[in-house]
């Protein structure tokens, strides 16, 4: 029997094989040395750098260019992959430097930190590189699963050990939607394989009945992950109750492997479906940035703040999603889905720097949680200020910064989609939007601190959190690159 | 050799503001002080060339320059200025160099910042004036926002804040509509932002009113028109003195410079549609306001319903639609962009001293401060449209453009000569004439060397431009005529 064994075409896989090994070298690592002296947690951290770094460059140097398969077809590296995985490295990398400082305060430098952030890390990399339901749904629980644990690091408070509780009883929930409608596309199609459901939407001999069904179940399995309207509920509970690395943590990277997922499932899959998700995307999307811009305003504390501002960022990047199929044409379909990429990296650069900037704020015995916290920041650092400042604005959508054409790219895709009063509806709300964000402007900028502790942070924090700052102005006022990199990559994927 | 003058028009200050910003805190204040200066003189003798190599004969677009910035989008950094916006690109250079004298020794708090925002926001308008692209234009507009938004929000009055915010988001929810229209405009041109060809693109009327309704929020807000102007007199009273400064003189000619480059050429039939509404909107801030701004107790509060008042009559001028009346009109928004300077820095120089602001509080300032009182009263009879003072000329054109267009729209309009010389000259004599109220005014020092240069170079630049408006009126002929004729042939078959 053994002969009949053929080792698959490992190469499109290897970033993925490298995380995994060198995950458990870390593993091995702690154990052998022991998990509290001081030159183990260094070393920790080194590596878990350079396996990130190791990753990139086998992402970026092993691509063919064409779509490979591997596998039995369940896996796939292709352009639009590699991008995406190139930018979760670099932002889980972000996430490793911005909270070093955070949890050695706290104790938290674990090993199973770093442990557990590259098995998500490799989870959102099987989501994006899947090209099967099941690929889809074992890299999703790989993520959610680390995630869970990560929130619950610090064991001994209840706030997080809620959240986490809150997030795993959803996240299962969730689950099991995004499960059962996967099962029913197979009942429709016979097949899991992404490209197979396309191939037999295409035939048109599915149950039609059954198909939309499942769809519904996907959908909302997808939106929980991306926490839009009506699903959103965790979202605000999560980011609050959760250290602020975590938050960080999952305000960024997921959001771009929940995107992934979400075109992978219903662009590359189910396409022929567009005009039965396109509706239910839109009022999603809708809801998402009306209820998100109204609840956002309510708010005192600026993680929970900064959940509900992620709520309409999604329902933004949704929005531009659901533009891509118009009066049954495709010809837009390229131009909608690169504003949604484009909108989601924007969002992630956005999120890293305001977040980052929490946890340079942030010292032992003091969380920086309510917006009463940042007041008088420009006296204490008008650099940082101006950064935090570049932040909201870009989250605004004021020029030059880089929310401002994201939210403009999407603008455009929804008016040519005929969608002028979604747009105008966008737009009035984003101006709701705008009255929270000026909040925090006015905090730094106008108040009088409230503490005059002096800002310590590692030097190369800083310089990252200053280069992640810029490159909010940079991207704002030279956004071609960027978005040619996006709309190049889902070209040479999808057709 | 001249196709880069509006560029540095537009990055010499915010480069200059950079490196204002770089030297850091109060400590080094005496440095970032003549940098600014600095900065903002040679703001201005860039621009002025553009006045001297300006062709007066010429409709066209001058100082062309074009680059690619987004082609996805087909977004180009194409910069040009006509008879229509040159002006205002030296007006607003001009007194940027004002705004940094005046901040010169009030501000000791973050001068820097102060400086660079003052002179980042300069350069950001002279974007909105030269911008031949409807995203270009859009992203300094609203940029715009931004640095105004720190200034009154950081060195502003105590109800600081309320103010600052009421500026950002009247101005944001009006632009965003805009924003809405360009992308409209985008869609009906095959993919152009190019303002130029936007004005050639043939639309129904329908299309035409929607469009021209989404710029009037923009511009209405901006202007501000009756009845969205509710933010301007908060803005100003909490306003630094520069701030109310940048604010008169050049902010609000942006929403006014907006319905000439937008509103009129690219709806031309809408606009003559709606015509008798804006001329209703445009009397009653005339007329309206002008009773409102009778009877207030704040000086700053006073003269920003004067100039919500001259706007009116801005917005009157272009909607004859004859040539008097936009000419008028544009005369009206220089002359009111050197007044409302001149008379916020007036207001600027007592409050320094007594830092109060209501008219009650002064009385007899002339025994201790004759030097100022003088300049005031020009300043004063300029506001209210004194012959021979450049607010007569922009009025009275637009009046006989008026009465040209109807009788008694004419009439009416012409009742703001009487309102206006009440209001302005009812404050002046409570301020200045009269016994000494009381002790502080008992103190007051006259206009030192900074304060006299201020005050009298505006005021020179006051009388030259109402005894000969001719280099003013000669280079916007040709822009004007060739904008009339377009508006007059309209975009609809016959």
């Amino acid at each position: 029997m053994l002969t009949n064994f053929v080792l698959p075409n490992l190469a499109p896989a290897y970033p993925e094989l490298f995380l995994v090994t060198m995950a458990c070298v870390i593993i091995l690592v702690d154990v052998i040395f022991g998990a509290r002296a001081a030159c183990t947690r260094c070393a920790v951290y080194g590596l878990s750098m350079l396996t990130l770094l190791g990753c990139a460059l086998l992402t970026a140097f092993t691509s063919a260019g064409d779509a490979t398969m591997t596998f039995s077809n369940m896996f796939v590296d292709d352009a639009f992959g590699d991008l995406l995985k190139l930018i979760i490295y670099g932002s889980v990398a972000l996430v490793f430097v911005y909270s070093r400082g955070y949890l050695r305060d706290r104790g938290l430098d674990k090993a199973e930190h770093y442990i557990l952030m590259l098995f998500a890390t490799l989870g959102m990399m099987v989501m994006i590189s899947a090209n099967h339901f099941l690929t889809v749904y074992l890299g999703l629980e790989l993520m959610s699963l680390s995630t869970y644990s990560l929130i619950a690091m610090n064991r001994d408070s209840a706030r997080s050990t809620e959240a986490a509780m809150k997030y795993f009883v959803l996240g299962a929930l969730a689950s099991g939607l995004l499960l059962y409608g996967m099962s029913m596309m197979y009942g429709a199609t016979g097949t899991l394989e992404i490209n197979g459901v396309l191939q037999a939407l295409a035939m048109g001999q599915a149950n039609g009945v059954i198909l939309v069904f499942g769809l519904v179940f996907l959908v909302a399995g997808l939106a929980f992950k991306l926490s839009v309207v009506p699903f959103h509920m965790w979202a605000p509970d999560v980011y609050d109750g959760s250290p602020t690395p975590m938050t960080l943590f999952i305000a960024t990277a997921p959001k771009l492997a929940a995107f992934a997922m979400t075109v992978r499932l219903l662009v590359f899959g189910v396409i022929p479906l567009a005009e039965q998700w396109q509706p239910m995307l839109l009022m999603m999307a809708i809801l998402s940035i009306i209820v998100g811009n109204l609840a956002a305003i309510a708010q005192t504390n600026i993680k929970r703040m900064l959940a509900y501002s992620g709520i309409s960022h999604m329902g933004f990047m949704l929005l531009a999603l659901t533009t891509g199929v118009f009066n049954g044409h495709a010809a837009l379909a390229l131009e909608a889905y690169t504003s949604a990429f484009y909108y989601a990296v924007a969002y992630v650069l956005m999120s890293l720097a305001g977040f980052g900037i929490l946890l340079l704020l942030s010292r032992a015995g003091h969380d920086v949680e309510t917006l009463d916290d940042l007041k008088g920041l420009n006296q204490r650092s008008p650099w940082f200020a101006a950064m935090l400042m570049f932040v909201m604005f870009s989250m605004a959508g004021i020029p030059f910064f880089v929310g401002f054409f994201a939210k403009f790219s999407v603008l455009l895709s929804a008016i040519a989609a005929g969608l002028v009063w979604v747009a105008v509806l966008a737009v009035m709300f984003s101006l709701v939007g705008a009255f929270y964000y000026l909040r925090v402007v006015k905090n730094i900028y106008f108040d009088a601190p409230n503490d005059t502790a002096p800002i310590v942070a590692p030097l190369d924090m800083r310089i990252l959190l200053s280069l992640n700052g810029l490159a909010i102005a940079v991207f704002g006022i030279f956004p071609e690159g960027l978005m040619q990199l996006c709309r190049q990559a889902l070209a040479r994927s999808l057709f | 050799m001249n196709s880069s003058l509006l560029s540095l028009a537009i990055w010499t200050p915010i480069i200059g503001a950079l490196l204002v910003l770089m030297t850091g805190n109060d400590k080094n204040a005496y440095i970032a002080r003549p940098l600014a200066l600095l900065t903002a003189v040679v703001g201005f003798l860039v621009t002025i060339p553009l006045y001297h190599g300006f062709d007066h004969a010429s409709a066209g677009m001058q100082f062309v320059e074009h680059a690619q910035w987004i082609p996805r989008f087909n977004i180009n950094y194409d910069l040009g200025v006509d008879g229509i916006s040159m002006l205002f690109i030296l007006l607003n250079s001009f007194i940027t160099i004002f705004v940094v004298l005046a901040g010169w020794k009030v501000v000791e708090n973050k001068v820097a910042q102060y400086m660079a925002a003052f002179l980042i926001m300069s350069g950001l308008m002279n974007g909105i004036f030269s911008a031949l692209d409807g995203i270009l234009f859009y992203v300094f507009f609203e940029a715009s926002l931004i640095p105004m938004y720190i200034i009154i929000g950081i060195w502003g009055g105590p109800n600081r804040v309320y103010a600052a915010f009421k500026f950002f988001l009247y101005t944001l929810l009006g632009s965003l509509l805009m924003l809405v229209a360009l992308i409209y405009l985008f869609m009906n041109s095959n993919g152009s932002f190019s303002i130029l060809e936007w004005h050639q693109i043939k639309l129904g009327l329908a299309p035409q009113i929607y469009l021209f309704i989404a710029f009037l929020v923009a511009f209405a807000v901006k202007v501000p028109m009756w009845p969205v102007h509710t933010w301007l007199p908060d803005a100003h009273v909490e306003a630094p003195t520069g701030g109310s400064v940048v604010l008169a003189a050049i902010m609000l000619k942006l929403g006014a410079y907006g319905f000439l480059r937008f509103s009129l050429p690219i709806a031309p039939d809408a606009s003559h549609y709606l015509a008798p509404m804006m001329v209703t909107l445009s009397l009653i801030a005339v007329i309206y306001i002008g009773f409102v701004a009778l009877v207030q107790q704040d000086m700053k509060k006073l003269v920003a319903y004067s100039s919500i008042s001259h706007m009116g009559f801005v917005t009157l001028g272009f909607f004859m639609f004859n040539q008097l009346g936009i000419e008028g009109a544009l005369v009206q928004m220089i002359s009111h962009g050197f007044v409302s300077a001149a008379m916020f820095l007036c207001i600027g120089v007592v409050y320094d001293r007594m830092h109060t602001r209501l008219i009650a509080d002064y009385g007899g300032v002339v025994n201790t401060m004759p030097k100022y009182a003088a300049f005031f009263l020009l300043f004063s009879m300029a506001n209210c449209g004194l012959p021979a003072t450049s607010g007569f000329v922009g009025e009275f054109m637009v009046i006989l453009g008026a009465v040209k267009f109807n009788f008694w729209v004419g009439f009416a309009a012409a009742t703001t000569l009487i309102v206006g010389a009440a209001y302005t000259l009812w404050m002046y004599k409570r301020v200045i004439f009269g016994d000494i109220a009381n002790d502080h005014v008992r103190e007051l020092t006259d206009l030192d060397k900074r304060e006299f240069l201020i005050l009298g170079v505006l005021a020179i630049a006051v009388l030259v431009m109402g005894l000969y408006p001719f280099p003013v009126t000669d280079v916007m002929h040709a822009s004007v005529d060739n904008l009339i004729a377009h508006v007059m042939a309209g975009k609809l078959p016959l």
